[in-house]
């Protein structure tokens, strides 16, 4: 399971995960404040070099996953445009554009280990009703663990059908899969408990 | 206590691997990702509360950096783009959809459809066209124009085969369905 953390090693990765989110915080929540095309403008220009700073691959990459904005920026480009506030169109967009951009700059210099220690820390007042640090982080392997089994047996249920039916696959071969993972549910707790349980 | 823990946690992967299959044909040839179904079946299948936390701990490990939202998205990002409300929707969706199947005494195939549309659509949309308007400044009459035109006919279909499924896992194995325990 590949995460979005960027294999190119930048000054950023070596910086504490939670300090990287509480200056996201910040930075986002100003740039929310902000108004006008230029500063916007600056904003974007300056977390270009942000990226730049980590290199011309580390920059490549950053972009490409700013790609699935694009639909936003022509919906919305369009609708302020037609509904005659071409500045205020361009301004959100350009926050946009910067607001996500920042965000992924802590997604791709954040291991998935070191995300999911800040959550376990930011989790702890939640202790008292049932939510350990060890819970979540346990759910969190579970997740990650049962993914590519899920995708395997689905394509398998696939497989199953097209040996049985002219047809692609339809909404049925829900049923298998979600059957499946009941039972897996159920075989891993009895696993877990077999092993002193979720504690 | 194991129990609720995998049931969320196998039910999260569910969402995911909904996310991750290229769309596949869901009704008669008309391909829609997949995702919303997942977080309605979790609704359906776990009930309101497991099924919400199912949801929180999918977007847990979105945010935590994994390309688990359909199309490889992705990381605290997602957060910051128009879709978020949609996002925040989410988990109270499957809690409104678990919550109705819960408490409707209608067959399961049915109670889970309607649920699904209370819900799923219902909920999900009112979170989603909020988001949309506060993040993109369209108005939220156009938003929901928008919104209605593009994914509502998909969701619509979804619906009715989150009822279909429920009713079948209700036939074949009972006991599987925890909201109905």
């Amino acid at each position: 399971m590949l995460t979005l953390t960027s294999p190119v090693e930048t000054w950023a990765h070596r910086l504490p995960a939670g300090a990287k989110l509480a200056a996201l915080a910040v930075t986002t929540t100003s740039l929310f404040a902000m108004a006008g095309p230029l500063p916007m403008a600056l904003a974007l220009a300056l977390t270009a070099g942000l990226y730049l700073s980590g290199g011309r691959a580390f920059g490549v990459t950053g972009a490409g996953l700013l790609w699935p904005l694009w639909p936003f920026v022509v919906i919305v480009g369009l609708w302020h445009l037609w509904t005659g506030n071409a500045i205020a169109g361009l301004v959100i967009v350009l926050r946009m554009i910067t607001a996500v951009a920042l965000a992924n700059f802590v997604t791709m210099t954040t291991r998935l280990s070191d995300m999911v220690a800040v959550f376990q820390w930011l989790a702890r007042p939640l202790q008292p009703i049932g939510l350990s640090p060890r819970r979540l982080a346990l759910a969190v392997a579970l997740v990650i663990r049962f993914i590519p089994v899920m995708l395997d047996r689905l394509d398998q249920i696939g497989q199953s059908w097209r040996a049985r039916s002219p047809r692609r696959p339809r909404w049925r071969v829900l049923v298998p899969a979600t059957l499946a993972a009941l039972d897996d549910a159920e075989r891993t707790a009895e696993a877990l408990r077999a092993r002193g349980g979720a504690g | 206590m194991e129990r609720n823990l995998t049931h969320i946690a196998l039910f999260a992967a569910l969402i995911a691997v909904l996310g991750l299959i290229p769309k596949i044909d869901l009704a008669g040839g008309v391909p829609i990702t997949a995702q919303s179904l997942g977080v309605m079946l979790c609704g359906t299948v776990l009930g309101a509360r497991r099924g919400a936390l199912a949801v929180v701990l999918f977007l847990v490990l979105v945010a935590a950096g994994l390309p688990l939202l359909s199309g490889g998205r992705g990381g605290i990002g997602v957060f910051a783009t128009p879709s978020v409300g949609f996002l925040i929707g989410f988990p109270v969706a499957a809690f409104v959809t678990g919550w109705v199947v819960e408490r409707t005494t209608l067959s399961p195939g049915v109670a889970a459809w309607a649920a699904a549309t209370i819900g799923g659509i219902g909920v999900l949309y009112v979170f989603g066209i909020i988001g949309i308007a506060y993040m993109t400044g369209v108005s939220v009459r156009d938003a929901s124009l928008g919104a209605a035109l593009s994914f509502l006919p998909g969701d619509v279909v979804k619906t009715v085969i989150a009822g279909l499924v429920t009713q079948s896992l209700s036939r074949m194995r009972p006991a599987s369905l925890l909201s109905r325990a």
